[in-house]
């Protein structure tokens, strides 16, 4: 069997973010549907956190290509 | 790739074209030249780049060159996007976000207009998807909100209130000024446009595999065929998702851009 290592890695370092995306996310909805009126602030600031969040897959991402 | 090549195994003709993966985003030079002891080439990617970037200042200039009163639809359509960019720079930076709103559009447009060429039929690659673009935008987007923080609170001001955030204790600070300065410094222009390029250029493969599959599966009339039928109802799918994130990352790319600036206007919390 051929293959890289650095593929598993990657999908290993996939496992936070995905946490961390579905806690941010979930949480996000929760309470847009608590307080519609402050939707989009909470949409704003939700996308902030995904991005912040979304940069630890990224650099697994190029990691796995790095090495 | 190995999964196309084991595709092919089933029928269809593959003769390994996408081997290696680079040869997606590589391009031979179709021009090459010498300036000021640079080796410079023109090849495909610079192309699209260019076609992308004359079509958006053509129709910016008939849309916005000429305005009226009452506008038409042209008109209508770019002033919403430009008020778009200025209800993200108010939100976020604040009354002084407005000087700003020219650079977060112009940021929008053109990544969304490069991204587009991931979908555009016939043109079918992003010049985001080759490092260099993201980078270079990375870096006015740094040079900016690195200049506003040292206009704003003056050059120790925003170096110091980066590096020693105030309400910490003190020991705190051998652990914490390393971590906010290579976060404030290093990883936020390289995140943002590692973001933008990763994503290009998955999004990238993503298209390529679903055509490729179409093209490989559906001459193969026995066994291949209905994956060629499942690939080619898909792709649609394939497509709109892929505008989906384009717009996002345009998006999110400028809406960073413009937390950051924020983030320098004022001394940290």
């Amino acid at each position: 069997m051929e293959g890289s290592l650095n593929v598993i890695g990657y999908g290993i370092a996939t496992l936070g973010p995905g946490i961390g995306l579905g806690l941010l996310i979930g949480k996000a909805l929760e309470s847009m549907a608590r307080q519609p009126e402050a939707a989009g602030m909470i949409r704003t600031t939700m996308f902030i956190g995904i991005a912040v969040v979304e940069a630890l897959a990224l650099l697994g991402f190029v990691l796995a290509f790095a090495v | 790739m190995t999964h196309v090549l084991a595709a092919a195994e089933w029928g269809g003709e593959f003769d390994g074209v996408l081997e290696p993966i680079s040869a997606l985003f590589d391009f031979p030079a179709i021009f090459e030249f010498t300036w000021l002891g640079l080796d410079l080439m023109i090849n495909r990617t610079i192309l699209i780049a260019w076609l992308m970037t004359a079509i958006v200042m053509i129709v910016f200039l008939v849309g916005l060159g000429n305005p009226k009163i009452v506008p038409g639809k042209l008109q209508a359509f770019l002033e919403m996007i430009v008020e778009f960019n200025r209800t993200i720079a108010m939100e976020i930076i604040g009354p002084k976000g407005a000087k700003f709103v020219p650079l977060l559009t112009t940021f929008f447009v053109s990544i969304f207009a490069l991204n587009v060429a991931k979908i555009t039929p016939f043109v079918l690659l992003p010049p985001t998807s080759r490092a260099a673009w993201p980078l270079f935008l990375a870096l006015i987007s740094w040079v900016v909100y690195v200049g506003v923080g040292i206009k704003e609170q003056g050059f120790f001001g925003y170096f110091g209130g980066l590096a020693f955030p105030p309400g910490v204790p003190k020991p705190l600070y051998v652990i914490l000024t390393p971590i906010e300065l290579v976060s404030a410094l290093i990883l936020r222009p390289f995140t943002l446009a590692v973001r933008l390029f990763a994503n290009m250029v998955a999004g990238h493969i993503l298209v390529v595999i679903t055509l490729v599959t179409i093209h490989i599966f559906l001459p193969s009339f026995p066994f291949g065929w209905m994956v060629g039928v499942a690939a080619l109802v898909a792709s649609p799918l394939v497509f709109g998702f892929e505008l989906f994130i384009i717009a996002l990352q345009a998006y999110i790319f400028t809406m960073l851009t413009a937390v950051y600036i924020s983030s320098s206007m004022e001394a940290h919390h």
